[in-house]
């Protein structure tokens, strides 16, 4: 397959995860702030938002002030903020038009189809109307994606370098919402002193992060227990079944690269399956030891590292 | 003046035989059930994605570039006995078209027997030197062309076909005549079990097996790919149907370096040899090295490796010196000195605006001729004379006397019409046709071709880019 073509296939797929992660983000913080709870502390759940996509730059050239409906805004519609959900959209379409003769016919007119019907719901009114709504048609235009992209391509190449662009970019997304949260309120668990007993805040806050990542049932299903915070960095980082969830990410990326694997790449096949190692055989209280935000935080660069590898043996080497 | 011939009508009450089913059809249809038709294509179209590129253009969603080609729901019909004659015609014409780019690369017999004049071909923009002596596969060097006919009345009722121009170099709209009858097929089952319509669905595979019979010597399982200039070109979604089609890679230049005197293509798994091109770039993008040097579309190194017959460029490079307008009148005198044979398509009689006898003619008689320009296309760079004002015909004019060899002029054909479904309801509105000859092995095509329409009333444009339709093209078996 060529390398361009395989580079336009793996940029699809993470710009079609990078939608509905940011839908996902989006949609916690905003159902968080219909919480009763101060300014500030909404305030501080959106700035964390901004920073943890690395976004606080370029959003104080358009807003001063950080206010919900400025930062949904920003993140759902600003054409030139790269990560916006109109943004991702496009760029998966355009990536997928690129090359459509890579995909089956079901898998374009998806793709085609998630970006007409967006820019009709926009001017319907339909995100200003509901966001919450708005949020999980971007979710299921994802599920749809990759449904079809499972249910209908040939087994090959094209279709490992689409789950590959898929789970590094989910591995991505979700250790920046874990970090964003673990940042912006369990301070007094993991950090600074501030221990406040508020039970009734940390289960709505946890349940709303588990809830972001599909993972709230699941909680309940694995651990019959009380939602704390060791057990749901737990499920989001180690458990290889739970499939939003870094271990499983890292999964399928290794199982995926092998598949691919040429002569050129066997440093950046050690690179993934080392981090692998370290997410199966890890264990969570080691891991808060160190610090999760530390820890979270030399993830997402290994992460990173990781896409230059695979862009540079199989795709399009990136722009340095 | 009086009307122009029509395809469906011979006078106001009579019918022409190919449409009398048709028309018995149509005529029980509810103008509401073809708009709901109508509507059902142009959504199924922009769900598919089967749009072109405007230049330059965006629009206020931001969805940038791309349109819809007007889709008109009238199928053009042609008769079976009309279609086996245009084909003999179109198979001798694009023979003899090749048969002469070889000889002007080659040994210039019809030059020397002085049937086309020397300066013409040799001072050409379109001719290119570097090709002279380059032998090619199968001497085929033109492996696909639009021919572009069009019919026009004569004085008694009847119709004739003309060949308007040929189009030898990256013709497209083939993708069109596809998609065109799987959307009539779609929309009007019915119509397909009361007619019997000549198959096209077939012309990948045949398009495919041209491609593979040109291959270099030697090579047995050719890699073929299909290159376009990329994302933003006006006919990108034919290039990716047409590759999908096929089964093989769509590349662009950037996928393609040359090593040791052969084109590689940039995989996955490291570089894979690549045989065959079927290009949809031109050929002064083609090689940076040898032609324009600021493309960024082509492969460096790409022309040595094709002089040295390591790889087959479908079209030929320089094919450009038998399409050029003021090679076209020599056409039929090509065909006689190549076949010994008539021509069984006519010309338009062409007068050469270089010609100081033709030009004197043409200043004359402005008002009633089609001016066009030699290199001209897409309907751009032309004057037709009877739909100008005065001052436009004064403006070129000038623009005419300035450069005289840069000019060709027609008389102006009343194009036929074919009955559209326009927003006033079923109206006449000017055509032509455009098949897709296919050169390898043997000379092959498939029934019919692409039906282009002037979707404005009295138009004569047919062009895309100017507001032109399309319709699905019948042949029906006898």
């Amino acid at each position: 397959m060529l390398s361009r073509t395989a580079d336009h296939l793996f940029w699809m797929a993470r710009y079609m995860e990078r939608a509905e992660n940011t839908a996902r983000m989006l949609d916690v913080n905003y159902q968080t702030s219909l919480l009763p709870q101060s300014a500030d502390m909404s305030e501080q759940g959106w700035r964390g938002l901004l920073s943890i996509s690395e976004l606080t730059g370029s959003y104080a050239q358009r807003f001063k002030e950080v206010s919900a409906m400025h930062v949904m805004e920003f993140m759902v519609l600003d054409e030139k903020n790269p990560s916006s959900i109109l943004s991702c959209l496009r760029a998966a379409r355009e990536n997928a038009r690129a090359v459509r003769g890579a995909l089956t016919t079901e898998v374009w007119e998806t793709q085609n189809q998630t970006w007409l019907e967006f820019n009709r719901l926009l001017r319907e009114g339909a995100f200003d109307r509901d966001p919450g709504t708005f949020f999980e048609w971007v979710k299921f235009r994802s599920h749809l994606s990759r449904g079809v992209t499972v249910g209908t391509m040939l087994q090959d190449e094209a279709l490992h370098f689409l789950r590959i662009g898929t789970f590094l970019e989910r591995a991505d997304n979700t250790a920046r919402l874990l970090d964003v949260k673990f940042h912006a309120l369990a301070g007094e668990y993991f950090g600074a002193g501030n221990v406040k007993e508020s039970q009734e805040v940390d289960f709505y806050h946890w349940s709303a992060i588990l809830r972001s990542v599909s993972g709230f049932e699941v909680y309940r299903k694995v651990y019959r227990n009380v939602i704390r915070p060791e057990r749901v960095a737990e499920l989001l980082i180690l458990r290889p079944d739970m499939p939003r969830s870094l271990a499983a990410c890292m999964n399928e990326v290794v199982a995926n690269l092998e598949l691919v694997a040429n002569q050129g790449s066997s440093e950046t096949l050690r690179r993934a399956g080392r981090l692998r190692s370290d997410l199966q055989y890890g264990r969570i209280d080691e891991i808060l030891a160190t610090g999760l935000h530390a820890y979270l935080t030399q993830f997402l660069d290994r992460v990173g590292d990781l896409g230059v590898g695979i862009s540079r043996d199989f795709l399009v080497p990136m722009a340095a | 003046m009086k009307a122009p011939y029509d395809e469906m009508h011979a006078a106001a009450q009579e019918v022409r035989r190919q449409y009398r089913v048709y028309e018995r059809w149509l005529e029980r249809q509810p103008p509401e059930t073809m708009r709901s038709r109508r509507d059902e294509a142009e959504m199924i179209f922009r769900r598919v994605g089967i749009t072109f590129a405007v230049y330059g253009a965006k629009d206020e969603e931001g969805a940038g570039t791309e349109r819809l080609i007007p889709f008109d729901l009238i199928p053009r019909v042609i008769p079976g006995d009309e279609w086996a004659s245009m084909e003999a015609g179109l198979r001798q014409r694009v023979t003899a078209l090749n048969r002469f780019i070889h000889d002007v690369y080659h040994d210039q017999e019809i030059l020397k027997a002085g049937i086309v004049p020397t300066e013409q071909v040799l001072k050409n923009s379109q001719f290119r030197p570097e090709m002279m002596g380059v032998a090619v596969p199968g001497n085929v060097y033109a492996h696909i062309s639009g021919i572009d006919i069009v019919r026009a009345g004569n004085a008694d009722g009847s119709g004739s076909y003309y060949v308007l121009e040929d189009n030898l170099r990256v013709p497209s709209g083939v993708s069109y005549m596809l998609e065109n009858r799987k959307m009539m097929m779609r929309l009007f089952p019915e119509l397909f079990s009361m007619h019997r319509v000549a198959p096209v669905a077939h012309y990948p595979d045949l398009l495919l097996e041209t491609l593979r019979a040109v291959a270099p010597a030697g090579v047995n399982e050719p890699t073929v790919v299909v290159l376009t200039p990329g994302m933003y070109n006006s006919a990108y979604f034919e290039h990716t149907f047409l590759a999908q089609q096929m089964g093989i890679e769509l590349v662009e230049g950037q996928d393609l370096f040359v090593k040791d005197g052969f084109v590689y293509m940039r995989t996955t798994q490291g570089p894979k040899r690549v045989d065959v091109v079927y290009r949809r770039v031109d050929d002064d993008f083609l090689d940076p090295l040898a032609f324009r040097a600021d493309s960024t579309l082509g492969c460096e190194g790409l022309l040595d490796v094709y002089r040295a017959g390591n790889i087959t460029l479908a079209n030929a490079i320089g094919t450009g010196i038998a399409d050029d307008k003021s090679i076209y009148p020599y056409v039929p005198k090509m065909i006689d000195f190549y076949h010994g044979e008539k021509p069984i398509l006519h010309n338009v009689p062409t007068y050469l605006c270089r010609d100081a006898e033709d030009l004197k003619y043409v200043l004359a008689h402005m008002a009633e001729l089609v001016i066009k320009e030699v290199h001209g296309a897409g309907g751009y760079g032309m004057l037709v004379g009877p739909a100008a004002s005065r001052g436009e015909i004064e403006e070129f004019r000038a623009v005419l006397q300035a450069r005289p060899d840069n000019y060709i002029a027609q008389p102006t054909l009343s194009l036929s019409t074919c009955p559209t479904f326009v927003e006033s309801g079923v109206a006449p509105r000017h055509i032509d046709l455009r098949p897709f000859v296919l050169s390898g092995k043997e000379v092959q095509m498939v029934p019919g071709g692409l039906t282009r329409v002037a979707l404005k009333q009295g138009s004569l444009v047919v062009n895309s880019s100017q507001g032109g339709g399309t319709k699905d093209t019948w042949v029906l078996e006898d």
